[in-house]
């Protein structure tokens, strides 16, 4: 996969800056369009997006997906192409800023799409502020024709992150479990799937019960539990070959299985007898490392951004609740005490906050706490909602929602706000979502 | 994976057919017509096989709530288990532990092991031999009940006793 991915620098934009800029100093007020996405329940902001200009239809179906990625995020709301004033033929002259006010565009996004005579696309699109009358991003982008949605997202992202701050979250993919069959004797097989659901694929052929896939934060290559054989283990999986590798060789089950933040190491459950303990493998060194020794299941490990603390789920005290320890094992602690029952932690990628599953009053919540365990947030609740995973922006979760009797579970996104519950649709039934990080 | 009981219960059905088939060419002219003469069990299983120890011993057991306690009504039916092992010397189990959907995934697999692992303390302390007890745990994912009320949840929190030696 390769993208070539940098700034303009023509001279005549220079120019023409310098002429918005004058035009900008005799306006009263002069705010640069932006979000704050820490707000709950914002109002999206109103974005044009044209078809971008092309003679290929490439052209349309990008800016259509940069649309979508912007839309779905819940912080633009696109305006109807429909209202368009000005129809956009050469996206490299400035707009007509007062048509696109009239309609209440606060962004405007323009582009052309081209082909390279060695058949790769190149995409030229410019981010504009309508009322301050400002071009905010103009950038050129080339990708082999077949990875046309990857050079969308990227414009998407560039787009969310100028406006918003943060970092942009749609070049990724999601790992998942594709279920079907009924209930009794389902069929699972780990897919891969853009975080819109495009390109899907599955990895394995379903002969084997698979769970709980997670990303390598470095590699191609993903971490499961398969029974494959009668014996439930944990596996790796390269993305690129389809190399299958069993992770270390325990006495027992092991499962529960996540990369530490440099992807060198495997943490994971090994259940011995009635109890499940924590451990690590080293990936170069095959060293493995006991971190729990209890009485009880401790398992669903996850570790802090800068791989120092590790969050778990243990029954020790009765309940399942959330513990932190240090990457050692040692100190520790527990940090839910809300009343219920609290599973599956997951570390934030900013590092702030644990989302997590909660049980109580006979339903099931995904939620958001402090690293220390205070300030308990839920974000939605419902018959059963299970096992978080965050966009690498740390601002989205997704996770998988259960619907009583004989359905199967389906995929659904929320923002940290607890707002913009976004369904993510899949041919099958699907759970146990994993997001990557922003592709490379 | 559900090859296990697939298989042992397909054994029986093989050593059925074969009684049959063998009964059925031996001796034309009279028919054998009850179990008894077939060298059955009285519902017409074979002894010593999965559906014997299914339908004449019990092969489940079920559990409370996020418990792996063995019931009273459970060690009723894990003890004629033991003395029905007793007569098959030969014979190795594997525990199946299993849990209801009203938990998330990677817990239930373990509290599924610990229900297996009861089960199992429970056989050898009735005098099973360790070495002839296997467990597996599948957690929520083989519900045997698919529904949406408590009562039929109570069906999925189960352990299985199946004849054959997977699991660990």
């Amino acid at each position: 996969m390769h993208l070539i991915y940098r700034t303009f620098d023509a001279s005549k934009w220079v120019l023409m800056l310098m002429f918005v800029m004058v035009l900008s100093s005799i306006k009263p007020s002069f705010a640069v369009v932006e979000i704050d996405i820490n707000q709950a329940n914002i109002e999206p902001l109103p974005i044009a997006v044209i078809d971008f200009v092309s003679s290929d239809p490439a052209g349309k179906q990008i800016s259509d997906v940069v649309e979508a990625d912007l839309a779905r995020s819940g912080l633009f709301n696109p305006v109807k192409k429909a209202a368009f004033i000005q129809k956009i033929t050469d996206p490299n002259a400035t707009p007509r800023f007062a048509d696109w006010q009239v309609i209440n565009a606060q962004a405007l996004v323009t582009g052309l799409v081209s082909r390279e005579a060695d058949g790769r696309l190149k995409v030229e699109f410019r981010l504009w502020d309508v009322f301050a009358g400002q071009q905010l991003i103009g950038q050129r982008l080339f990708a082999k024709s077949e990875n046309w949605r990857r050079l969308a997202h990227i414009v998407a992202d560039a787009i969310y992150e100028r406006l918003t701050g943060e970092k942009g979250y749609f070049d990724t993919r999601v790992v998942f479990v594709s279920e079907s069959g009924p209930k009794t004797d389902r069929v699972k097989q780990l897919a891969i799937m853009d975080q819109d659901g495009a390109n899907l694929k599955t990895l394995t052929n379903g002969n084997d019960l698979v769970l709980t896939p997670r990303f390598s934060p470095s590699k191609q290559e993903i971490t499961y539990m398969s029974f494959e054989g009668g014996q439930p283990r944990v596996y790796l999986l390269q993305l690129e070959t389809g190399q299958r590798e069993l992770v270390g060789n325990f006495p027992g089950m092991t499962f529960s299985p996540r990369f530490s933040p440099d992807g060198q190491k495997v943490i994971m459950s090994l259940q011995e007898g009635g109890n499940a303990n924590i451990y690590t493998m080293d990936l170069r060194s095959r060293r493995t490392t006991r971190l729990t020794n209890t009485a009880a299941i401790d398992t669903s490990p996850s570790y802090s951004p800068d791989g120092s603390q590790i969050v778990f789920e243990s029954d020790r005290g009765g309940r399942q609740q959330l513990y932190v320890m240090d990457a050692n094992g040692g100190n520790q602690r527990r940090i839910s005490f809300g009343s219920g029952s609290y599973s599956t932690p997951v570390w934030s990628p900013r590092g702030d906050l644990i989302a997590f599953t909660k049980r109580a009053g006979g339903k099931f919540s995904i939620g958001v706490m402090k690293t220390d365990g205070s300030r308990e947030r839920i974000l939605t609740t419902g018959f059963h909602n299970e096992g978080p995973t965050w966009a690498p922006n740390g601002r989205v979760l997704m996770f998988f929602r259960q619907p009583a009797g004989a359905g199967g579970p389906q995929l659904t996104s929320i923002d940290l706000t607890g707002y913009n519950e976004q369904r993510i649709a899949t041919p099958n039934f699907a759970s146990d979502p994993a997001w990557s990080p922003l592709l490379e | 994976m559900s090859g296990i009981g697939f298989l042992s219960r397909n054994r029986a059905i093989v050593a059925l057919f074969l009684v049959l088939t063998f009964a059925g060419c031996a001796s034309k002219k009279t028919l054998p017509n009850n179990a008894a003469d077939l060298g059955l069990t009285a519902n017409g299983a074979v002894p010593g096989s999965q559906q014997d120890f299914t339908q004449n011993v019990g092969d489940k057991i079920f559990f409370n709530t996020d418990s792996a306690v063995i019931r009273p009504d459970a060690a009723v039916i894990l003890n004629k288990q033991v003395q029905w092992l007793n007569q098959y010397p030969n014979r190795v189990v594997t525990i199946e532990g299993h849990a209801d959907e009203r938990g998330t995934r990677e817990y239930n697999l373990a509290l599924g092991a610990r229900r297996a692992a009861a089960t199992r303390e429970y056989l050898i302390s009735r005098g099973l031999a360790t070495s002839r007890v296997k467990t597996l745990s599948f957690g929520k994912e083989r519900p045997v009940a698919v529904c949406d009320d408590i009562s039929c949840w109570s069906q999925n929190r189960r352990a299985v006793t199946l004849l054959g030696g997977a699991g660990s």
